[in-house]
């Protein structure tokens, strides 16, 4: 079973928790595109390497954000919402 | 029933004969590159070949001939799905599924089992209503079972209603298949290279060459070579490919997990898939259990086999057929399956001029092989969307008409 280090919960089976998706910066829904949407919604980068994603841990509804290679399958790194986005603007640390 | 081994076995000294005469180098161009020799590359290549008269073609592929997830999948064939677009597609696949063997002269051992789909809810039984409805309105044989008739079909079922999830009734499709899937990826190959295409394997392509938005070649680990139209199938690779040649996908990479048992005599004859428990297996001709499950929990560009999935697929099985208690598991592999959003292929033009797609093909493509091929094919001859391929065009997504294929999303297969 591959162990996943919850920021909350310390270390836990990764069958606690559910892939939320790639981080990603969300257009303004007021003011972009329908396209620019449609891309947000869809797409994925999908990269065969380091990637950036959001996951939760359902017993405890605590969403997080973790850094993994998805060729090698490691887990790098995990940071609490605030770690990554640092306190103010929404932008990566 | 291929004739030729009737013939040969009764000749004396028949010939030999080569199915893969050693491919000439890879030549500086082409007029159409494919990249990727699973099944649909090769079919892709086979009926560009026999349809449109194009022969200088050149199938590539990083690996060997249908060493992805051709070769790697339960081999279920069917057509009972949800929507009129993927019904109408996945019947046309089956038509030509049927004469494949004839006309490939080899041995698909393409087998009608029959195929149930259990429902073990009112929902479940609500949605088999309604794909038997929508199948017979466009000529699929397909109905409703309730648990008497599921027994009198399968008989080795555990029809109890003592159990956790009880088999309340079940989605019959009298036509579902299994075949021999390696054969159909070589059948394919082996007649395109007759009629004049080439199948060059151990050849990465490391990056497409696109000019002034319109596609020029690909970048291999030989040097350049150029076409005139690019066409990539390359499954569980489709983003890696397609991000080369500068497109991003609605596509996530999950690993799918299969195992078979040992061999036992043949007991079981339908195809069982059960969406609410994550399960599908059939009994092979090798009289081998292969059964499958749903994809991994998050993407991976991985083949690696999990405790996990066999844990949780064996505790279902065992309560479908508890006579499989002592079975032992043989073999476990995986397949990395590209997954689209709407469960439905991603088939056609793409906004690189000359450039074609055939991906999205996720838990559901094997069955597809023959009418991919055949309309990718007619695709990249006209330079045109077919009819029949309109519903699946890369665009759908930037205007939000996806197919809302539920039929194939349940469980994977
Ligand atoms: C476990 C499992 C069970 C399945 N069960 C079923 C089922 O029961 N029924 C069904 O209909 N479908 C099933 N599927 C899905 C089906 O197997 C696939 O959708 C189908 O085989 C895809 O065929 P393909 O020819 O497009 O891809 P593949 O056979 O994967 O071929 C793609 C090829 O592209 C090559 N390639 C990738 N990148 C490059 C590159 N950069 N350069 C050169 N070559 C490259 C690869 O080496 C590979 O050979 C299953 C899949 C899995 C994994």
């Amino acid at each position: 079973m591959k162990i996943m280090p919850c920021p909350l919960n310390g270390p836990r089976n990764i069958s606690e928790f559910v892939c939320g998706g790639d981080v990603k910066e969300m257009p303004n829904p007021e003011s972009c595109s329908d396209l620019e949407w449609a891309n947000y919604v869809f797409i994925h980068k999908n990269p065969a390497g380091v990637v950036d994603e959001w996951w939760c841990h359902t017993p405890t509804a605590y969403w997080f954000v973790a850094r993994r290679n998805t060729v090698t399958e490691e887990i790098l790194e995990t940071f609490t919402a605030q770690q990554y986005f640092g306190a103010s603007q929404g932008e990566p640390a | 029933m291929p004739f030729t081994l009737i013939k040969n076995g009764l000749k004396n000294n028949a010939s030999d004969i080569v199915d893969f005469p050693r491919q000439p180098d890879l030549k500086s161009s082409y007029d159409v590159i494919i990249v990727g020799a699973g099944g649909h590359g090769c079919a892709a290549a086979y009926y560009l070949a026999r349809d449109w008269g194009i022969k200088n073609v050149c199938v590539i592929d990083k690996g060997y001939l249908g060493g992805g997830n051709t070769a790697r999948n339960t081999a279920i064939i069917r057509s009972n799905y949800l929507t009129a677009e993927g019904v109408a597609f996945y019947k046309e696949s089956m038509d030509l599924f049927k004469e494949l063997d004839r006309e490939l002269d080899i041995n698909l051992m393409y087998s009608e089992r029959g195929h149930l789909t259990l429902a073990h809810n009112d929902a479940s039984i609500r949605t088999s209503r309604w794909r038997a409805e929508v199948n017979k309105q466009l000529g699929v044989d397909s109905e409703l079972l309730y648990t008497d008739d599921v027994a009198r079909v399968c008989p080795q079922l555990n029809v109890s209603q003592d159990v956790r999830y009880p088999i309340l009734g079940a989605l019959y499709h009298p036509p579902g298949a299994i075949a021999r899937h390696d054969a159909v990826a070589w059948g394919y190959a082996r007649d395109a290279i007759r009629m004049g295409a080439e199948v060059h394997q151990k050849t990465p392509v490391t990056d497409v060459i696109v000019e002034g938005g319109r596609v020029k070649g690909i970048q291999t680990d030989k040097g350049p070579v150029y076409a005139d139209k690019v066409l990539q199938a390359v499954a569980g690779s489709s983003s890696l490919l397609a991000g080369m040649a500068g497109l991003e996908l609605p596509i996530r990479t999950i690993p799918l997990q299969a195992c078979v048992s040992q061999p036992y005599k043949p007991i079981l004859d339908t195809i069982i898939v059960s969406g609410s428990l994550h399960i599908y297996v059939s009994q092979s001709s090798r009289g081998e259990f292969v059964m499958g499950g749903s994809t991994d929990p998050y993407p991976l560009y991985s083949t690696r086999s999990t405790l996990d999935f066999k844990e949780g697929l064996m505790s279902h099985m065992l309560e479908l057929f508890p006579f499989l208690s002592e079975a032992r598991i043989m073999r476990q592999w995986a397949g990395m399956a590209d997954m689209s959003p709407d469960f439905s292929p991603i088939m056609g033009l793409t906004p690189i001029e000359n450039y074609y797609i055939d991906a999205g093909w996720g838990t559901w493509g094997f069955k597809a092989t023959p009418v991919s091929g055949k309309r990718m094919a007619e695709c990249v001859a006209t330079n045109k969307q077919p009819a029949l391929l309109e519903p699946f065009r890369l665009s759908r997504f930037d205007n939000f008409t996806l197919t809302a294929e539920k039929g194939a999303a349940s469980v994977g297969h």
